[in-house]
């Protein structure tokens, strides 16, 4: 078995090697760096990868393979923008509820077929498909795709599915509402066209290297499960001769510090900074250790629902809780990795997000704490009777940092007692997911590059308001901001909001922080959602 | 071959002299014991290995008077750089220096040392009595009996005990007692097979045989001619077993049962220095590992004392 | 013998079935499925993915669907969590790998573990005596979680003479750490418990006798007190064997070796039920068979032991 996966292998390579123009060795034909004779990119992935398949993906390292494999309708560039990809361009009715994409004519599988509007509608139809069951059906229904939540719940065929092959290079599609950023979903792992052909011959085995077939500027040769995931250059990309990485190695490192050690040994060209670890390597290897903004925040939320106590319902005890913890002692001594300090739930890397003006944001820390004291005494809390609550993360030791930090914080400021604890992963969703707790740990990472992916979080009926806020004014703005021209007010009154009524304490905003091999050329550092291609990058020589 | 035999019916005739003379020597019950201490205190490595062991124990219980931080506070002004700031040193009150997030080890240390030392010795102690009587239960009788109660060992060996723990959680308060079902439930499981194994090889040993005959019950059998041959085995393995069970404990905290933070243990933190072994931050690694090592030092001599002590055969 | 052999197989079977019953009820109630997932899904889409795994049905039909698939088809499902793959996929893949460095590991663990307890307790109380025992502590005293961290900082960052991890077919500059990682403690416990017992049997009175008749040593030795002496070791090595053919999570996890520790640990956390029971079923498969073997072997140390 493995002789006979190591022979496809080399056939691979051997037509890979023949195709290949001869960009390999030499400049790069932009910036006339010379270029490394070994173009392949060697990066640390923390788990297994879910799948591979762009409909069944739902993990980050596995969006991070199937965007090299396949290519969507448009790609972002370097700094998150839009740039065509099977697709050139589009255009939109006025109620920005039909949208026409023109696919380039050159697109072309790995297997030499054309990448035809059909393979887009193939795979739509079965993102949405019950017995596909993808775990990412929702994404259809977040794109408004007409009549994909009836699909989904099984009372209309998939063939009712809003997309439609005007012809091999024109693909309609039909939304619900109005969506005006519809273009920007394009990039998302799950809109990427799906190869029918080798799909009804493989079945579940076709994502297997030596059976898969995509059309991006990558192939997969080789996948060892936990261990490593290879994918080579994929001779039939329409843009080929502009890809300059060869080969590129995922490898599977549970540890982060062994994948730092891992690095620092020259086995690895990207990893993962520890937390804490940044101020140290920035000192010793300041041009490989590199921190920029990530579209992600981090928070605690307060249980609001009926079984939550009555202490945490008191807005002032939130607004205390909130106060009392020093953001920069977490940012700057914990975490240590340039995270921005929180204090609205929106990053400020979001695009086109102003973040609002907050009081707590503009006050010096002792000016908070003074109000957090003067806060809970009006609540009826101190000495004598003092609050406690319990607060539930799940295991992790950073986790573990902040939690214990905050619990320091509380005390010493306010002599609440804070019960911390820790859980398995499932166990703690559960817990947090049946209100069993009084603070619980929060993080979220933004679907697509707009505030709403974050403060949609914090309407009634979002699936992760695990706290149960429930604001009627909250909903009525966000559901407002859907067709708005201008979102930006809404957000804004939906982030004052937030901050008055503190249901939730921000704490941070995420960064990347890697260590990056110098010769590793145009790394995205301005791709808040790290939405990064092989094809863009390349390695010079040393 | 033949000397074998020879060898062995001469044992046996040598094993019933002994027998008569251990229970000539029962009715005397005390100087056994007294005996049996005597001869561990003339152990220098067992009476060398309590003493370390009782000076580990003063230290849990008397160390914290002297202690300059608590071990949940956090030195605010130091945590930012642990690697110099947070050195073991005199000065700073930090005698054992400061762990990851800036808390002082010297306090952590005691306290987890003190956890671990219980959760080492309940666990012991449970595979010992349980896992003991188990086996030689199980051994001792033989036939249906014992292949249900081996069988019934094999599945709790491979039922995924990680569910156990989840549930235990789930379904009790956690609390600091919970930890210890979730130790005993898997301690004694290896305990019982070695004992079980030696116990079908006493069985047929005369003087037992001689026990059967003479018309002694089965359980005084086991108790009084089973379970003291079967003291060495026990003791060495009840001492490995402590490494052992203080290492599970990390890992059953990490599913979130047992010791919470801020509270914590020498498995923990041995697995928090390791992680940060390459930081510049050697002594979180070194002072619980040192404290794990004196305590499995410790009780590796005096269960080795123990053993010699209370060798029904060198009596 | 061989009758008994052929009566323990034919147990084995209800046994495993109790332990898959006990295995899947246990899963079932623990908090979490593997479809909970950090932010809710919808019920439609959730519905939908049950019903494709089956999980919408009563919990017994699930239990029958599984056996029955086993029996008829030797299929153990799909995993939940690696969409591209099934469970026979994940044990094929990565059972191999722990087979030969868990195997490898074992034999090196219990000759060296055999002999310095051995040494050890021949050489009782001499300088020899004192260095096989200072050798267990130090193996002791670095738990594998501690140990793999530190042997990658020398041999890959400092030395550069080992990849860091990975397996790549098994080739041997792959295998040396994790076999070192894991087999230290083992061999510590293995010395251990032939020093105790080895000193036991020397001191007993049959090898006294030996002894009074000017046997020489090396003969009693072979002849007398090995075999006796290995009997608590083997009833030891029965259990570390299955452990260590089925893996560390921590030598898979510290070394990406790929192997079937991590599956089955990360299958307990990701609710991965498939991938859970077919681990568990093996581990427990192979639990039954060396606790055979390993009444088997009592049987030839000790002729006297009958079931």
């Amino acid at each position: 078995m493995m002789i006979s996966a190591r022979l496809t292998i080399a056939g691979l390579l051997a037509s890979t090697f023949l195709a290949s123009p001869v960009l390999a060795a030499g400049t790069h034909p932009v910036t006339g760096e010379p270029l490394a004779d070994d173009q392949t990119f060697t990066y640390r992935v923390l788990d297994e990868h879910s799948s591979v398949d762009p409909q069944v993906v739902e993990d980050v390292s596995g969006s991070e393979i199937v965007r090299d494999l396949f290519e969507g309708l448009y790609n972002q560039d370097a700094d998150g923008n839009l740039v065509p990809g099977v697709a050139t361009s589009y255009e939109t009715n006025d109620t920005k509820d039909v949208y026409t994409f023109h696919l380039r004519p050159e697109a072309r599988w790995s297997n030499g077929d054309p990448v035809v509007a059909g393979d887009f509608v193939y795979a739509w139809r079965r993102l949405v498909d019950p017995e596909l069951a993808s775990p990412y059906a929702w994404f259809g229904e977040l794109m408004a795709l007409e009549n994909a939540k009836a699909i989904i719940a099984g009372e209309m065929p998939v063939d009712q599915l809003g997309v439609k092959a005007v012809d091999d290079h024109t693909l309609e599609v039909h939304l619900s509402q109005s969506i005006p950023y519809f273009p920007l979903m394009t990039t998302h792992a799950s809109t990427f066209p799906a190869p029918r052909k080798v799909i009804e011959k493989y079945g579940a085995e076709w994502t297997k290297p030596g059976n898969i077939v995509s059309n991006g500027a990558y192939v997969l040769t080789e996948h060892v499960p936990q261990e490593r995931s290879v994918r080579e250059r994929n001779p039939m990309y329409w843009d080929n001769e502009h890809t300059i990485i060869d080969k590129v190695v995922a490898l599977v490192i549970n540890d982060e510090n062994v994948a730092l050690t891992r690095y620092l040994a020259g086995e690895l060209d990207r990893t993962e900074v520890p937390a804490g670890q940044y101020p140290r390597l920035k000192k010793e290897y300041p041009d490989e250790a590199i921190s920029f903004p990530r579209l992600c925040n981090y928070y605690y939320t307060f249980n609001l629902s009926p079984s939550g106590q009555e202490a945490v319902k008191d807005v002032r005890v939130r607004q205390a809780l909130s106060l009392a913890v020093d953001r920069k002692i977490i940012t700057e001594n914990i975490l240590a990795g340039g995270q921005p300090e929180a204090y609205t739930f929106t990053p400020a890397a979001t695009a086109g997000f102003t973040v609002p003006d907050v009081p707590a944001a503009s006050m010096t820390q002792a000016e908070r704490d003074a109000k957090a004291k003067e806060l809970m005494a009006e609540a009826g809390y101190g000495p004598d009777q003092p609050l406690s609550v319990n607060l539930i993360y799940n295991t992790s030791e950073a986790h573990e940092k902040i939690a214990v930090a905050l619990g320091q914080m509380w005390k010493q400021k306010l002599g609440v007692q804070a019960t911390i604890a820790n859980m398995e992963w499932k166990t703690f969703l559960e817990e947090r997911g049946n209100q069993n707790f009084d603070l619980a740990r929060g993080a979220w990472c933004g679907d697509y590059n707009e505030a709403s992916t974050f403060l949609d979080l914090m309407t009634t009926d979002s699936g992760y308001n695990d706290g149960k806020f429930s604001n009627a004014e909250v909903d009525a703005l966000m559901n407002e901001a859907k067709t708005a021209d201008d979102p930006q007010p809404l957000y804004t009154k939906v982030e004052q909001i937030i901050a008055e009524q503190a249901p939730i304490i921000p704490i941070y905003h995420y960064a990347g922080v890697y260590m990056l091999d110098t010769d590793v050329g145009n790394w995205p550092v301005n791709n808040v959602e790290q939405n990064w291609y092989s094809k863009d990058l390349y390695k010079k020589a040393e | 071959m033949a000397v074998t035999q020879y060898s062995k019916s001469l044992e046996d005739t040598a094993e019933r002299l002994t027998e008569r003379l251990s229970q000539a020597e029962a009715i005397r019950g005390r100087s056994l014991w007294f005996d049996a201490r005597v001869r561990f205190f003339g152990n220098k490595a067992a009476v060398g290995a309590l003493v370390v062991l009782i000076l580990v124990i003063a230290f849990v219980l008397i160390g914290p008077s002297f202690a300059v931080w608590s071990n949940e506070e956090i030195d605010w002004g130091r945590m930012g750089d642990i690697a110099t700031a947070g050195r073991p040193s005199i000065e700073t009150g930090h005698y054992f220096g400061l762990d990851d997030l800036g808390r002082d080890l010297y306090s952590r240390t005691i306290q987890a040392t003190g956890t671990s030392l219980l959760v080492g010795l309940v666990g012991a102690f449970v595979a010992v009595v349980i896992g003991t009587l188990y086996g030689a239960v199980s051994g001792y009788v033989g036939g249906w009996v014992d292949g249900a109660m081996m069988r019934a060992v094999d599945i709790l060996i491979a039922v995924p005990y990680m569910f156990i723990i989840i549930l235990l959680m789930v379904m009790f308060d956690r609390s600091f007692y919970m930890l210890f079902i979730g130790i005993g439930a898997t301690s004694w499981l290896a305990m019982s097979r070695i004992v079980r194994g030696q116990t079908l090889s006493l069985r047929h040993r005369e003087f037992v045989e001689a026990a059967q005959a003479g018309g002694v019950g089965g359980f005084t059998i086991i108790i009084r001619h089973i379970l003291p041959n079967l003291l060495g085995v026990v003791v060495v393995y009840a001492t490995l077993l402590v490494p052992e069970m203080i290492l599970v404990e990390s890992f059953i905290s990490f599913l979130g049962l047992g010791v919470q933070e801020p509270a914590t243990s020498l498995g923990r933190l041995i697995s928090e220095g390791a992680g940060t072994i390459a930081y510049g931050t050697i002594w979180q690694l070194l002072v619980p590992l040192t404290f794990f090592l004196l305590t499995i030092i410790s009780l590796f001599f005096i269960g080795d004392g123990l053993r010699d002590a209370l060798d029904p055969k060198d009596r | 013998m061989l009758r008994y052999i052929f009566r323990r197989l034919l147990v084995a079977i209800p046994t495993l079935l109790l332990l898959i019953i006990i295995c899947f009820l246990l899963m079932h109630a623990a908090p979490g499925g593997p479809f909970t997932s950090e932010r809710k899904l919808p019920p439609s889409v959730l519905a939908n993915i049950e019903a494709k795994y089956g999980l919408n049905q009563p919990l017994f039909v699930q239990l029958w669907d599984y056996l029955t698939g086993i029996l008829l088809h030797f299929d153990f499902g799909p995993s939940f969590q690696y969409k591209d793959r099934d469970v026979n996929d994940v044990i094929a893949t990565g059972f191999p790998v722990t087979l030969t460095y868990g195997t490898i590991s074992f034999v090196l663990a219990t000759v060296v573990g055999v002999a310095l307890g051995v040494l050890a307790a021949v050489r009782h109380n001499t300088l020899l005596d004192y260095i096989a025992v200072g050798v267990t502590f130090s193996a002791q005293a670095l738990p594998n979680f501690v140990m793999a961290p530190i042997l990658v900082i020398i041999f890959t960052w400092q030395l550069g003479w080992l990849p860091g991890g990975g397996w790549n077919g098994g080739q041997w500059q792959y295998v040396v750490m994790p076999v070192i990682a894991l087999s230290t403690s083992y061999m510590a416990s293995i010395a251990r418990i032939t020093r105790s017992s080895m000193l036991e049997t020397l001191h007993s009175n049959f090898i006294r006798t030996a002894r009074a008749k000017g046997l020489p040593t090396r003969k009693i030795l072979w002849r007398h007190a090995l075999k006796p002496a290995l009997m608590p070791v083997l009833s030891y090595l029965g259990p570390v064997f299955v452990a260590m053919i089925t893996g560390s999570v921590i030598i898979d996890m510290y070394f990406s070796t790929g192997g079937i520790g991590l599956n089955y640990v990360n299958a307990a956390f990701n609710r991965d039920y498939a991938v859970m029971l077919g681990v568990t079923i093996l581990y427990g498969a192979l639990t039954v068979l060396f606790s055979l073997v390993v009444d088997v072997a009592y049987a030839w140390v000790d002729p006297k032991i009958r079931y």
